[in-house]
């Protein structure tokens, strides 16, 4: 079967596989949580049973629901980042690209001196000042992960606007809106894809990250991040509790880091690594 | 036979998606001989050339044939023995010298890298055998010249350097890719004489792959002529030239030679000019590239502007476009003054001045559909409904000899020559009155070229458009161009019908460059070389 | 080329300074009043101005800027709020713990990566790539915590060779100081090796695939000569730049590492003084870990330029 004019290989079924399993699970939870996400069922860490196929976390609450229940929180919010992250950068990255040189300084030093903070100290320290709530959470990450996303819509819109048929464009006399959306933004479609898939992956470990510091996703919520550091003590007694959420993390960016390598690879040339001798 | 050098039999080599890229061709090279490689892009003569060596860039794979060097099957050596064959007996000159020095190592380093890993002298015999090099190329202060960096010294004189290290081994062969093509005109004859006098003096055999006739006439005992993988004909240099057996060998002649007489009629301008640039000069930032520019084009007329790379002839398309606005001077279109930057000018300004590229390639967005890219200036400059562009489309597909069908596609599978139609379409689709043609055929084929210059031509009859054709290929100029504006770095150095340009007596510059045109017999580079006997050689 | 270096020094400084001022504005100049952001809804007016009393913050914003920048440079990072001390006292022994711990995963992360990669680059498409390839997209697909807790879980739990929480202090010597601290130096020692690895493979196929590449074969020379004499110098600069840009990695990854082994580096009092709202730590604990990424990019900047050949032997 052809995706995208090519076989995908093995590997990307399988990326593409747990990432349709991951959003079946996350929109169907209520339906197949076997408990809600902040009922206690039994006592603390109780080890896998009947009822609790994975067993309870920290207060008695099951394990198997609160991972199902936190796929939502956790898809959704890194979700939600990306896309706005990926609205600022790539506006702002074209724009850079086509507005002139003087738009291109303003914004590409302004982005310079951002990139030079590490976006996880940029982050905790706005968090320090704003609190974690899921609003502030969402837009601080996109703000600085659009940062990121402006550096590569910007690159590779510049390739596109040097090329002659946007020349062509311009010598018609159409307007600079008309040359970002028609022109350079269907032929940017395929770096920028690939880079929304490891964006994803970033800010979904980023999240879980944030979370699992304290700093994330606020209880009583259910998210992965937050149920490894809820459950860390455990580990002390040799118990999985966990690990099965950052497992869960683990196997959601591994399958979406496959689809994007697989994506990536359409494009790409062989080296001169290869020469037949 | 006896002095038999290399020999290669059925040659068969695939791409890795199963393309045949050479197709069971066969060749015999003797000692002392050279013969050229000639065809058209993606006939398989530089894949030809690199098998000798039994090399196959990546992605291409040698399926079959036998390549003997000296009697002994290449292909059954082993790694080591193919490795040693390379650069020793058979050493290969690319077609850039930028491209073929690593810009980490010294020119000397370089250049001896190749006698000393072979084993075959030591350190100091090398440099010596490098310094003699350097100096019968011509090379400026060859003692020190080795010391230099690859980013340190000029094209022209990389492309010597690439030439003593393709010679420091002494090998019997020689196999030139594309020497001179990337070289101005005045250049190549220089270098070519150079590269006969090396093949004469060292008694090597060379394969010299090349696209243009003349050039190969020059050097070239036997010509094969190659056409997608396969040999369409081999024989004398001679006979090719004058009794071409084959049909498609015949086109090839018959197109060079066409650009060696004039078929337009130069006639006089009449009525008032579509474009007068008076004066212009251009600048980007403080580098004056224009120099006191005055051209007209008239109604319905070809004026060509040729220059050699640097003359500044493209700079003058984009000072009239707007794209470089000028510094002073003035540019008037049917006697209005255009503003000097392109945003300044109206949208009924921009229409009646249309461009065509030289790479059609990157000049189509490869994300919409011909139907858009023909369509979209009819509807943005007259305001049209869909079905009007949708017919209009149509129109201009058949104007330019393209199936109508062609409209709901993607330019992308479409080979050059096709690409080249839809550009033009594109252009007319606005209804200009002047189209600024920037060597729209140096990237084609000449067969194709051909044909894009016979529609530009019909197109002009038909709807009286003027051109403004920059090219650096006299031969065009000959067959399409009314008048003719020589430029020279920045500054026109004379204008006028084609014919008197063309003809005696010359402007010491034009002479030069007419001239320097290879022609279509084989004792050209002589009768050059014997007429400039007196001059010192131009090095550059 | 010492006219780019020191301009490259320059901007350096500038944006060291540029992103002083962001730090700042990002904590004391905001939309809104840092007094009722930190202190919430609930706070009456007159605790809302004490606070700002006791901040400073009813004076101008460039003035507290400029008194916090001028302190911070002779060493005075102000008093932490939750205990009152100065910030240098507490800071500066941690920051001597996270530069252990951090040079302890580079000097192993470094050579490893960077040889793996070029070994990977080489043999494009054979099996040990291939390899490579899965183990680090694994690794670097994987939150930094969980690869903590598996190597705690197997090391410290099961086979209890390590323990599992590596608290030093100054008084340990250096072979003890290295035991404790083994683990979350493993930690990311792999973290960083994958990303490293991935990239310097790219760097090396990207040069490998440069037509004077071909042209070394083409004179018959020996793939592994090709590689070292015509790749990897060419190959250098960009290598140089990956490393560096890891490095600054290692700096934000130690956060968490230091967090969940509980170590006690300034990553691990950033975090404590984020969830304490303890704003004068985090500034400063900000302006030194940005601090340490810009001279590490300048660093690796100012060396990139001293290997490229064409600076290196200008016209």
């Amino acid at each position: 079967m052809k995706l995208f004019g090519s076989k995908p290989p093995l590997s990307a079924w399988i990326g593409l596989t747990i990432m349709a399993v991951y959003v079946l699970v996350a929109v169907l939870a209520p339906w197949i949580a076997p408990f809600s996400e902040s009922e206690s069922v039994a006592g603390t860490w109780d080890p896998p049973s009947a009822t609790s196929w994975l067993g309870t976390d920290n207060i008695g609450r099951d394990l198997l629901s609160r991972l199902i229940y936190g796929a939502r929180m956790t898809i959704a919010v890194a979700l939600a980042t990306t896309v706005l992250s990926f609205l600022i950068g790539t506006t702002a990255g074209f724009l850079a690209a086509v507005g002139g040189r003087a738009v291109d300084l303003l914004l590409s030093r302004f982005v310079d001196v951002m990139l030079s903070i590490p976006l996880l100290i940029f982050a905790l320290i706005i968090l320090s000042v704003f609190g974690s709530s899921i609003p502030v959470l969402v837009l601080t990450i996109a703000a600085l992960d659009s940062t990121r996303v402006f550096r590569l819509a910007r690159a590779v819109a510049m390739n596109i606007t040097v090329t002659e048929f946007v020349e062509v464009a311009r010598l018609r006399g159409e307007g600079l809106w008309w040359v970002m959306r028609r022109e350079i933004l269907p032929n940017a479609m395929p770096p920028l894809i690939a880079e929304f898939g490891l964006r994803y992956c970033f800010n979904f470990l980023f999240v879980a990250g944030l979370s699992f510091l304290g700093l994330g996703i606020q209880p009583p919520l259910a998210d992965w991040g937050g149920m490894v550091r809820d459950n860390a003590q455990a580990i002390t007694f040799g118990l999985m509790a966990p690990i099965w959420p950052a497992i869960a993390i683990a196997v959601m960016t591994i399958g979406v880091n496959l689809v994007v390598d697989w994506f990536l690879s359409i494009n790409s040339r062989p080296s001169g690594a290869m020469a037949e001798m | 036979m006896a002095d038999e050098l290399l020999r290669i039999d059925d040659l068969r080599i695939t791409s890795v998606s199963g393309n045949v890229l050479v197709d069971g061709v066969s060749l015999t090279l003797k000692s002392g001989e050279v013969l050229g490689l000639i065809g058209e892009s993606g006939a398989g003569k530089s894949t030809i050339g690199l098998s000798s060596m039994v090399y196959a860039r990546a992605g291409c794979h040698i399926d079959g044939g036998r390549i003997g060097l000296g009697g002994v099957s290449l292909r059954e050596l082993p790694v080591e023995g193919r490795r040693a064959v390379r650069g020793v007996r058979i050493a290969y000159i690319a077609q850039s010298a930028a491209a073929s020095f690593n810009p980490a190592h010294t020119l000397m380093d370089q250049v001896c890298e190749m006698p000393i890993r072979h084993g075959l002298m030591k350190r100091a015999q090398a440099r010596a055998w490098a310094l003699e090099l350097f100096r019968a190329l011509d090379l400026p202060d060859p003692d020190h010249f080795g010391e230099r960096y690859p980013h340190q010294v000029s094209g022209g004189q990389l492309q010597r350097a690439m030439t003593a290290m393709a010679m420091s081994c002494r090998p019997q062969i020689l196999v030139l890719d594309e020497p001179t093509t990337a070289l101005d005109v005045t250049t190549q004859i220089e270098v070519l004489a150079l590269l006969k006098k090396l093949i004469r003096d060292y008694k090597m055999a060379a394969l010299y792959i090349t696209h243009d006739l003349a050039v190969v006439a020059q050097v070239a005992d036997r010509i094969m002529v190659l056409r997608k993988g396969k040999m369409v004909e081999l024989g004398e240099t001679e006979q090719i030239l004058h009794q071409p057996k084959e049909k498609y060998t015949a086109d090839l002649v018959a197109e060079r030679a066409a650009g060696e007489h004039f078929a337009v009629p130069s006639i006089a301008a009449t009525g008032q000019a579509v474009l007068t640039v008076e004066h212009a000069i251009g600048a980007y930032g403080d580098v004056v590239c224009l120099h006191d520019v005055s051209i007209s084009v008239g109604r319905g007329q070809t004026v060509a502007v040729v220059g050699e790379s640097g003359s500044g002839k493209s700079t003058l398309a984009r000072l009239v476009c707007g794209l470089l606005p000028r510094k002073s001077g003035d540019v008037r279109l049917h006697g209005q003054s255009l503003a000097p930057a392109l945003k300044d000018r109206t949208r009924e300004e921009l229409r009646q001045v249309q461009l065509i590229y030289q790479l059609p390639d990157v000049a189509l967005n490869p994300r919409q559909t011909i139907g858009e890219i023909i369509g979209r200036p009819v509807s943005f400059y007259f305001n049209a409904a869909p079905a009007e562009v949708a017919a209009r489309v149509d129109e201009l597909l058949t104007l330019v000899g393209l199936p109508t069908d062609y409209a709901t596609r993607l330019s992308t599978a479409l080979s050059g020559g096709q690409k080249q139609r839809i550009c033009i379409a594109r252009a007319l689709a606005a209804k200009p009155d002047l189209i600024i043609c920037d060597e729209p055929t140096s990237a084609l084929d000449p067969l194709v070229a051909d044909d894009i210059l016979r529609l530009l031509k019909k197109l002009q009859d038909e709807l009286g458009v003027a051109y403004l054709f920059i090219t650096h290929d006299l031969g065009i100029v000959r067959r399409i161009a009314h008048r003719t504006a020589v430029m020279l770095r920045g500054a026109l150095v004379i204008e006028g019908p084609t014919q008197a340009v063309f003809s005696p007596p010359f402007h010491p510059y034009t002479e030069k460059l007419i001239a320097s045109v290879p022609e279509l017999r084989t004792d050209w580079l002589e009768s050059v070389l014997a007429h400039r006997n007196a001059a010192p050689a131009v090095v550059v | 080329m010492l006219k780019i270096i020191f301009g490259r020094l320059a901007l350096g400084v500038l944006t060291l300074l540029a992103v002083s001022v962001l730090i700042f504005a990002a904590t004391e100049v905001l939309p809104g009043d840092v007094a009722s952001a930190v202190l919430g809804q609930g706070a009456t007016p007159e605790t809302l101005a004490v606070f700002r009393k006791e901040l400073g913050l009813d004076r101008p914003a460039t003035t507290r800027y400029l008194e916090w920048f001028w302190g911070a440079v002779r060493g005075d990072l102000g008093v932490s709020m939750t205990n009152k001390r100065p910030i240098l006292e507490e800071v500066a022994p941690r920051f001597r713990n996270t530069m252990f711990l951090a040079s302890f995963a580079a000097l192993i992360a470094v050579p490893l990566a960077v040889g793996l990669g070029i070994v990977s680059a080489i043999n494009e498409g054979k099996l040990v790539d291939r390899t490579a390839n899965v183990l680090t997209l694994m690794t670097i697909s994987v939150p930094e915590f969980f690869i903590a807790y598996v190597l705690i879980l197997v090391f410290a739990v099961q086979l209890d060779w390590f323990p599992s929480l590596a608290t030093v202090n100054s008084d340990m010597g250096l072979l003890e100081k290295l035991y404790v601290a083994a683990l979350p130096a493993v930690t990311l020692t792999l973290l960083v090796t994958a990303h490293m690895l991935r990239m310097t493979r790219a760097s090396v196929l990207s040069v490998m695939s440069q037509p004077y590449i071909e042209m070394a074969f083409l004179k018959g020379m020996r793939r592994t000569r090709v590689i070292i004499k015509h790749a990897l110098p060419n190959a250098a600069g960009p290598i140089i730049t990956v490393v560096a840009l890891n490095l600054a990695y290692l700096i934000v990854g130690v956060v968490v590492i230091e967090v969940v082994f509980v170590y006690p580096g300034i990553g691990q009092l950033m975090v404590d003084a984020v969830s304490k709202r303890d704003l004068p730590v985090v500034q400063a604990c900000g302006l030194i870990f940005a601090g340490a990424f810009i001279v590490l990019n300048t660093l690796a900047d100012i060396l990139a330029i001293l290997v490229n050949p064409r600076l290196r032997h200008p016209r």
